[in-house]
């Protein structure tokens, strides 16, 4: 679902999580498959709308740099994407909210991501910090 | 489609579900046949692996995400032997008094309801955690809210051999926790009642049948293949017990063919919550030790609850607020971090109810209230209060923007955190205490059931779950709900003789 679409979704996993720049191409594969495993259970008209929903936030920014959002450096991806989180418009505020938890999920959901931020939970619990 | 004919099928095998289960032994002892169906599957002990996205996928509605109607919070339930007991975190309270009264359900007596949660106490091995296994997480939250003027209690906790691996929300990997898949439906199948799993009841006939669709387990799932084959089913019973939980009682009724009162699927309440986040100078411990040992009790002043938590990588980044470089430094501080979950007392308003789509699904609409929304500023704000009275550098709170507040403003919380920041769609609110739907009552005219769990006007119809509470319980669920599910199964038991024949 999103072979046509990885530009643009990468350049926004890159804006929301900054650490996804360090991703190596089994990084990316790894998160990418969390987020298509995700979508492949959800209703065909969510995924639609969240296809429209990348290809909107990639050429949106047209308007207003002249360029697509995954041309754009990393400050002005930024504050684009401020813009979309605090729109007046509540249904442009939930598709972004989605789409954010969408990449948190391909990026903390990798087993990787747990050591990089210290989560060290363990089913022996006290035992595996003896 | 094959038929099997039982005297009781009981939907659902969660907190309802596997008491009453447990509950009507005495009537498989007398000969009957009692059937539990679950749409969930039954996990083996070694497959709960504590691993965050491949424990939630195969135990939540929708991997967790279960999102209401508006888009803007997600509901957490689980489908599994033992119901959202599985994923629980065992926190085990009884009812407050002054809710069980303000609920005005004609024939529900508080004491009655008291023995028989006091009841579960005993068999779910309820008691207090010795001190020596609270963690930090825990601990800076007893001296934060004392210092911070609140009054901090401990929870009782229903567990055997708890290790302190702080995974309890993905299923516990020490069968510690004792929920009704170790407890009830267990002695109700060593007693002869037959569970089978991977069942969905699609809908109740008025001729008091139930269709059933059994799937197979799907390539790459946990848990045993369902007991029956699979394919879709015709079960006639004398009695049935609708207890899928709120959402799936009442969707199940909803989609039946049956004269239920009109106002099923109103009163849905589900205590909105929001994980907050605070960060410490040195590494506490958090991810380790049982992660919910204490509470501040709110609810009758201020509308909220505030209780001790620990979540996982993914739940807590989306938790925080924001993105980029911010929501990365607080990821980064994982080892320094607190985490408090503040729970709104939301009130059943007209407009929050459980419906169906076109293909039977639930749909859950759901809007913020101002008291509801009241109750999560106030609790956002003392939440920062005992944060920073504990120690906290830095406090993350949805409800301010920016939304760090760094210690040096511990004294502007009140101004702050406010209510205008409050944006719905971009507060990353979830509820994991699902309530009514098939609300108890005095007559049709005002609920689904009366106070023993009878649908009105179909006596063979009882509802045995969450799904049964009028108004929301402003405290942790699971107890009360055992207690009138035991409720339920004894007015059953009163009335099989005359219903069962
Ligand atoms: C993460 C989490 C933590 C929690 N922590 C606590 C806590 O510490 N203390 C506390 O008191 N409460 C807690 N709760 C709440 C508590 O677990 C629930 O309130 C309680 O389990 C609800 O009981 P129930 O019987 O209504 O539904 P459930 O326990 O959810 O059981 C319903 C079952 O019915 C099945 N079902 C639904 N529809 C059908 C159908 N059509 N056919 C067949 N089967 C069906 C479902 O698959 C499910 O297994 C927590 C909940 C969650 C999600
Ligand atoms: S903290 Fe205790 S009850 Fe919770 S998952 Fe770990 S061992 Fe089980």
């Amino acid at each position: 679902m999103l072979e046509d679409l990885r530009p643009g979704f990468r350049a926004l996993a890159q804006t929301v999580v900054p650490d996804a720049s360090r991703l190596d191409a089994a990084g990316w594969t790894e998160v990418e498959g969390i987020v298509e495993r995700a979508l492949a259970s959800r209703p065909p008209a969510l995924r639609r709308q969240l296809r429209l929903l990348i290809r909107a936030l990639e050429w949106l920014p047209f308007l207003y740099y002249g360029k697509r959002f995954s041309a754009l450096d990393p400050v002005r991806r930024n504050r684009f994407l401020l813009r979309i989180q605090d729109s007046p418009l509540r249904l442009v505020r939930r598709g972004f909210w989605g789409l954010r938890t969408l990449i948190l999920l391909g990026y903390y959901g990798r087993p990787g991501a747990a050591a990089e931020i210290g989560y060290r939970a363990d089913s022996r619990g006290w035992e595996a910090r003896r | 489609m094959s038929t099997y004919t039982y005297d009781v099928v009981i939907i659902g095998s969660g907190a309802g579900g596997g008491t009453v289960a447990q509950a009507l032994t005495p009537l498989v002892k007398g000969g009957r046949r009692v059937l539990v169906l679950e749409r969930g599957p039954r996990l083996a002990d070694d497959e709960f692996t504590g691993r965050e996205l491949e424990m939630a996928s195969q135990l939540y509605a929708d991997g967790g995400g279960f999102l209401t109607a508006e888009g803007t919070m997600t509901l957490a339930f689980a489908h599994a032997y033992g119901g959202s007991t599985v994923v629980y975190t065992g926190t085990s309270l009884t009812a407050p008094e002054r809710v069980i009264r303000g609920w005005s359900v004609p024939g529900l007596d508080y004491a009655d309801l008291l023995r028989r949660s006091q009841r579960y106490l005993r068999e779910n091995n309820v008691h207090l955690l010795e001190p020596e296994r609270i963690n930090e997480n825990n601990r800076l939250f007893v001296d934060g809210g004392a210092r911070a003027g609140y009054r901090v209690e401990q929870f009782p906790v229903n567990v055997t051999g708890c290790r302190g691996s702080s995974l309890c929300n993905l299923g516990c990997p020490n069968q510690a926790k004792q929920g009704t898949n170790r407890v009830q439906l267990p002695a109700a199948e060593r007693a002869g009642v037959e569970v089978v799993t991977r069942a969905e009841a699609l809908r109740i006939e008025p001729d008091r049948s139930v269709v059933v669709r059994v799937r197979e387990k799907p390539d790459g799932g946990k848990g045993l293949p369902s007991e029956w084959e699979s394919g879709e089913y015709r079960v006639p019973a004398k009695l049935v017990v609708c207890a899928g939980g709120a959402i799936g009682s009442t969707a199940l009724l909803l989609r039946s063919p049956l004269p239920t009162p009109h106002s099923l699927g109103s009163g849905f309440t589900c205590h909105p919550a929001l994980i907050l986040v605070a960060e410490h100078p040195r590494a506490i411990t958090n991810d380790v030790g049982h992660p919910k040992s204490y509470f501040v009790d709110r609810a009758a002043e201020e509308a909220f609850v505030l209780e001790t938590c620990m979540y996982f990588p993914f739940t807590t980044a989306k938790a925080l607020s924001g993105f980029g470089a911010d929501h990365s430094a607080i990821m980064h501080a994982f080892p320094r971090l607190q985490m408090i979950l503040l729970l709104a007392c939301d009130r059943a308003t007209p407009g929050n109810r459980i419906a169906v789509d076109r293909a039977g699904q639930p749909v859950v609409h759901y809007h913020f209230t101002r008291g509801t929304v009241g109750g999560l500023v106030g609790g956002s704000r003392a939440s920062a209060r005992i944060f920073f009275a504990a120690g906290a550098v830095r406090v993350h709170t949805p409800f301010a923007d920016p939304p760090l507040l760094e210690q040096a403003e511990a004294s502007q919380i009140d101004e702050r955190i406010s209510e205008r920041y409050f944006r719905e769609g971009s507060v990353s609110l979830s509820a994991a205490h699902l309530m009514g739907g098939c609300c108890m009552g005095g007559s049709a005219a005002d609920s689904v059931t009366d106070s023993w769990g009878v649908v009105h006007g179909l006596p063979w119809l009882r509802v045995a779950d969450a799904s049964l509470f009028p108004d929301s319980l402003e405290i942790n669920p699971y107890v009360t709900i055992m207690a009138l599910a035991d409720r339920v199964a004894d007015g059953m038991l009163r009335d099989a003789p005359a219903l069962l024949g």
